[in-house]
Formats: C-alpha cells, sequence, structure tokens
C-alpha cells in the first residue's frame, strides 16, 4: 500500500524552487524547438508532401511536437536529473530524515517531472499560435492534458531509475524505449503507413502514440470515440507504472 | 570474547527519562548481522557515545533509531514511540547530522534551511524566523547567500548541524560531526554541540576521534561486531579497562624480561611494550635501571584510545 499525504508537495515544490533558479536556461527548450522543428520539417520537408489525411503538414506534426516535448521533459527528468539527486546529491536520503516518507519523494518527484512536461506544453502553445497550426480556443486543453501526459512518462521513468545500476545505463531506455518512440507513434507520418502488425504493437506498447492521437484531436479541433480509449489507456498505465515506480524505489532505498 | 556489558541491567523497571530504550535490538542483512542484539538506553539531557571501529554496527544503529532502516529483531522505543510504527512523529521530533554532506547543492546556505523547514511543515514565516537564527548561532551569517559548492568543509559541517536544529528537535543525532575537520573547525563544532547539551538537548553521536569522545560525551558504549563490548562514562572505562597511566617503553629484550620477572601484565603495541597501572613510576623506574638508559621510558595518563584498542585489538578493519 501507498501512503502519500500533502508532503508530497514539500518535495515538488524543492524542484519548483530549483527550477525557478535557473528558469533562463529552462526556457529555451520550448521556445526553440517547435521553432526549428516547424522550419525544417514542416515548412521545410514539408513543402514536398501536400497533405497528410487532407491536413496541411505543420499542421499535422504540431501536435506531435508538443507530445515529444512533454515526453523528453518529463522522462529525462525523473531519469538522469532524478537520479543525479538520488544516487550523487543525496537529496533523497536528506528528504526521508525529515517526517516525509520515501513514498512521498517519489511521488513528488513524478508529479514534478508532469509539472515540467505542462510547463514545457503552456510554453509552445503561443509559438505554435503564432505560427497558426493549431486551432483555438481547444488547443488551451493541450496544457492540463500535458500533466496526465507527463506524469505518464514519468512514472515509466522513474521505474528506469529505480532499477538502473548506473547514470550510464539510462542511456538503454533513452535510447531503445523513448527514440523509436519519438518516430514511430504516428508523429511525423501517420500510424496507418506501417504494416497492421507493427501498428498494434504501437498501440499496445508505445505510450507517446497515444499521446500524440489525443494531442491532436485537441488540436484540430476534432474528436473522436477513440480517444475516449486513448484516454482510458493512459489512466491505467499512468496509475500502475506511478503503483511500481514507488515500489521499486523501495526495494532500491530502505535497507 | 568476555562481554562486559550486562544485559540483565536493563530488565529494571523502566527509568523516566530514557529518550531511546533499545532491547536486543538486532539489523540482520542477508548474509551478515550488522547489529547483534544490542541493548542501551539513552537518557534525557545527556551526551551519549558509539565508540567502534569501521563496520562495527554504528551508523546501522543510528539509521535505525532515525526509522530509516527498519530493525529485523527486538525493540527499539525513541520517545517512547516505537519506530515501526510512529516514523513520522518521531522523525518529526528528530534532527539529524549525517556522515555524509547532503546539503542540497541548489540552493545557498539560507535556502537550505527554508527548504528543509518546508520538509517539516514548518509555516514560512516561523522557518525564516529560525534560519536567520540558525545561521548566527552556527556563525554562518556572512555565507547567508553563498551557494553550498563555495562553503568549507567546516562551514558545510555547520549548516549541516543549523538544518539539523530547524525544527527544535529534543534529540539529535550525529553521525561523526567532525570528520575531515580541521582543529579549529572541530573546536567550533564541540562549542556548538556542548551549548546545545546546556540548553538542555539529548544527543547522540558516533565518532572515531576518541579524543571527541572523551570531551563531549557523558556515557558511551564502545561496539565491535554488531555488539556493545563496554558501556560507561569515559572517566570509568578508562579506569576500569586500562588504570590510570601507562608506562611505555621501546620493545627491547631487557625490558620485557624484566616484566615477566615481575609478573607485571603488559601489552605489545608494534615496537612498543605498554603497561598499563596505577602506580606506573614504581615499574618505570624499574624498567629505567634494567635497561641502563639504553631505551626511552615513558609514562602518561591512560586514555579512552587505550581502552578503545585494548578491546577492539589493533588489526586493521576493511
Amino acid at each position: 500500500m501507498v501512503e502519500i499525504s500533502s508532503r508530497v508537495w514539500s518535495v515538488w515544490r524543492r524542484n519548483w524552487d530549483a527550477f525557478l533558479r535557473t528558469y533562463r536556461v529552462n526556457f529555451i527548450p520550448p521556445f526553440v524547438e517547435p521553432v526549428l522543428y516547424l522550419l525544417a520539417l514542416g515548412f521545410g520537408l514539408g513543402t514536398y508532401i501536400e497533405a497528410v489525411d487532407g491536413i496541411p503538414y505543420p499542421v499535422f506534426i504540431a501536435p506531435a511536437l508538443v507530445s515529444i516535448s512533454v515526453m523528453y521533459s518529463a522522462f529525462f527528468e525523473c531519469t538522469y536529473s532524478s537520479y543525479v539527486r538520488m544516487y550523487y546529491q543525496k537529496t533523497f536520503d536528506a528528504i526521508i530524515a525529515t517526517p516525509v516518507s520515501i513514498d512521498e519523494v517519489i511521488a513528488g518527484e513524478m508529479l514534478w517531472g508532469a509539472t515540467r512536461g505542462m510547463i514545457y506544453a503552456a510554453l509552445m502553445l503561443p509559438v505554435l499560435v503564432i505560427f497558426d497550426v493549431v486551432a483555438m480556443p481547444s488547443s488551451l486543453l493541450l496544457i492540463p492534458f500535458a500533466f496526465l501526459a507527463g506524469l505518464l512518462f514519468a512514472a515509466i521513468a522513474m521505474c528506469f531509475t529505480a532499477i538502473t545500476p548506473s547514470i550510464d545505463a539510462l542511456n538503454y531506455p533513452s535510447f531503445l524505449f523513448i527514440t523509436p518512440m519519438f518516430l514511430f507513434s504516428g508523429t511525423f507520418f501517420p500510424l496507418d503507413l506501417l504494416p497492421q502488425p507493427v501498428q498494434y504493437f504501437a498501440l499496445a506498447a508505445l505510450p507517446l502514440t497515444h499521446i500524440v492521437s489525443v494531442n491532436r484531436a485537441i488540436t484540430l479541433a476534432a474528436f473522436s470515440p477513440i480517444n475516449l480509449f486513448s484516454l482510458a489507456w493512459i489512466a491505467v498505465a499512468t496509475l500502475l507504472f506511478f503503483l511500481l515506480a514507488i515500489r521499486l524505489m523501495r526495494r532500491r532505498l530502505i535497507v | 570474547m568476555l562481554y562486559l556489558h550486562d544485559p540483565t541491567a536493563y530488565q529494571e523497571a523502566e527509568r523516566i527519562g530514557d529518550i531511546i530504550v533499545a532491547q536486543d535490538l538486532e539489523k540482520r542483512f542477508e548474509d551478515l548481522v550488522a547489529v547483534d542484539r544490542i541493548s542501551f538506553r539513552v537518557r534525557e539531557g545527556e551526551v551519549f557515545g558509539f565508540l567502534g571501529p569501521n563496520g562495527a554496527g554504528k551508523t546501522t544503529t543510528m539509521k535505525m533509531i532515525q526509522c530509516i532502516s527498519p530493525k529485523t529483531g527486538g525493540t527499539l522505543e525513541v520517545f517512547g514511540m516505537d519506530v515501526d510504527t510512529h516514523q513520522q512523529e518521531i522523525k518529526s521530533r528528530l534532527g539529524v547530522v549525517p556522515q555524509e554532506t547532503n546539503l542540497d547543492p541548489d540552493f545557498s546556505t539560507y535556502q537550505n534551511l527554508l527548504v528543509y523547514a518546508r520538509y517539516f511543515g514548518i509555516p514560512k514565516h516561523e522557518a525564516e524566523r529560525r534560519a536567520e537564527e540558525l545561521l548566527a548561532f552556527m556563525q554562518l551569517e556572512e555565507k547567508r547567500d553563498v551557494l553550498i559548492e563555495k562553503l568549507s568543509g567546516g562551514m558545510k559541517r555547520r549548516l549541516i548541524i543549523a538544518r539539523a536544529l530547524i525544527n527544535e528537535p529534543r534529540l539529535l543525532i550525529l553521525d561523526e560531526p567532525t570528520i575531515g575537520l580541521d582543529p579549529q573547525a572541530r573546536h567550533l563544532i564541540w562549542e556548538k554541540l556542548r551549548n546545545l547539551q546546556a540548553k538542555g538537548n539529548t544527543l547522540v553521536l558516533t565518532t572515531h576521534y576518541l579524543d571527541e569522545a572523551e570531551r563531549l560525551c557523558d556515557r558511551l558504549v564502545i561496539m565491535d561486531h554488531g555488539k556493545i563490548l563496554v558501556e560507561g562514562a569515559p572517566a570509568d572505562l578508562i579506569r576500569e579497562h586500562a588504570g590510570s597511566d601507562v608506562v611505555e617503553v621501546k620493545r627491547v629484550e631487557t625490558a620485557v624480561a624484566r616484566l615477566d620477572e615481575l609478573g607485571v601484565d603488559y601489552d605489545l603495541a608494534g615496537d612498543v611494550v605498554q603497561v598499563f597501572t596505577d602506580n606506573p613510576h614504581e615499574i618505570a623506574r624499574d624498567l629505567l635501571e634494567v635497561c641502563r638508559h639504553k631505551a626511552a621510558v615513558t609514562v602518561r595518563p591512560a586514555t579512552l584510545e587505550d581502552v578503545f584498542l585494548r578491546l577492539t585489538g589493533r588489526s586493521l578493519r576493511e
């Protein structure tokens, strides 16, 4: 059983405060990334692509850019950054000497990872609006949904952090899991171009597929029942990985 | 090995004012018993020391008191509460100075105290007041807005002690509080720890520095291989296990032969012969005569280090 109290926010707040101290560096990626991708892929490569399912190419990839940014920010926060705090800085050790429990430390870290994903989505949105590639006001939903999507990737990340033998070994999930997802989750080309079995695999095992699908519905303001399936998949997977991460971390840290 | 520690002493009726009570406390890992059924009591307001070679089980014991490492046997009560069931309540009343520096490198000295106060749920205004007070107490005011990496080793230790005091704990656990510090920094920390005791705090500390233990501790235990070998006040332990003085002479045959002849007990410590005794001058005079001033004979008061080495042996650990 997992016991979490409001103390979890003191852990979240620690990371928020540290983030704000270096906000200038932290705010660069969400502004620069969408501009680069939109220019290079959307308006560069995209001139050779008339439309994807009747949608202009920059409009097609816009929700994918948000999804990818949320994935990267949450996943890297709760792998490399959390590992540094846990192993090198001994921050977790310092915190569990207070009334905050190990469960609350890990939950706070994951909630922070989700928040970071949400911050990035919120910062990207104005850029996408300026390029006129997202529908408003429905695209405001990108922001709250980024928290849920971020929490999913943060929880998956924390599971890897809990079992990794060293910081270098975190490169395995980064390159073998995150990078393929970046390319094969309906991000830069529609999923149905892939062979049928691969499509099923993507839907079953690649979380980003569902995130992109929901975000695309949001930015096009075109919702369908399939979005409910994706939302349910995301909710269940988030809960499972969230609880698993806490279990695995307890096993690692309580000796 | 003879266990001078008497477990029956703990079966007396519970004394009032005991802040930690351990009975047959045990910590077993898969292939090793780190703490082997030890019993001890720490009284309110005293400075209680844990001494022992590396791997003796001191830090493991500290971690069980702090409720961060679950015990595998026996009972352990802190503030009269069971460590297994009252972790939050115990931790909120404890101050912990860990062996490893784990200050938060993302923040300044002052912010470290505020961020830590938040983990205890201390309101911001109150936290700021206490942080200012603690910076003054630990003489860190000038470093208020400096990042941790810019602090010296001594300043970091002082800040960790300040941080441990942010929740105004009744009990302070210090694991090697002065490790790696220069003499000036150590003396300053000793002074602060004595101040804390004078204010009525209870201090439990581990240390490798026997002069530190002798200076600070009202009572202490010496541990080895997970067990408590002896317990008592430093002066009593010295008297009991080393005598008042030590006569040291170079290990030469004539000296050893003379000591055998006199029937005096002696220890061999490398190339030195040590005699623990209450009448050092007689023995020293005798040795000077037989050695005909060829080997230096010295007399010095016995210390806790002598007790420690006699009880735990001279072989290197780890």
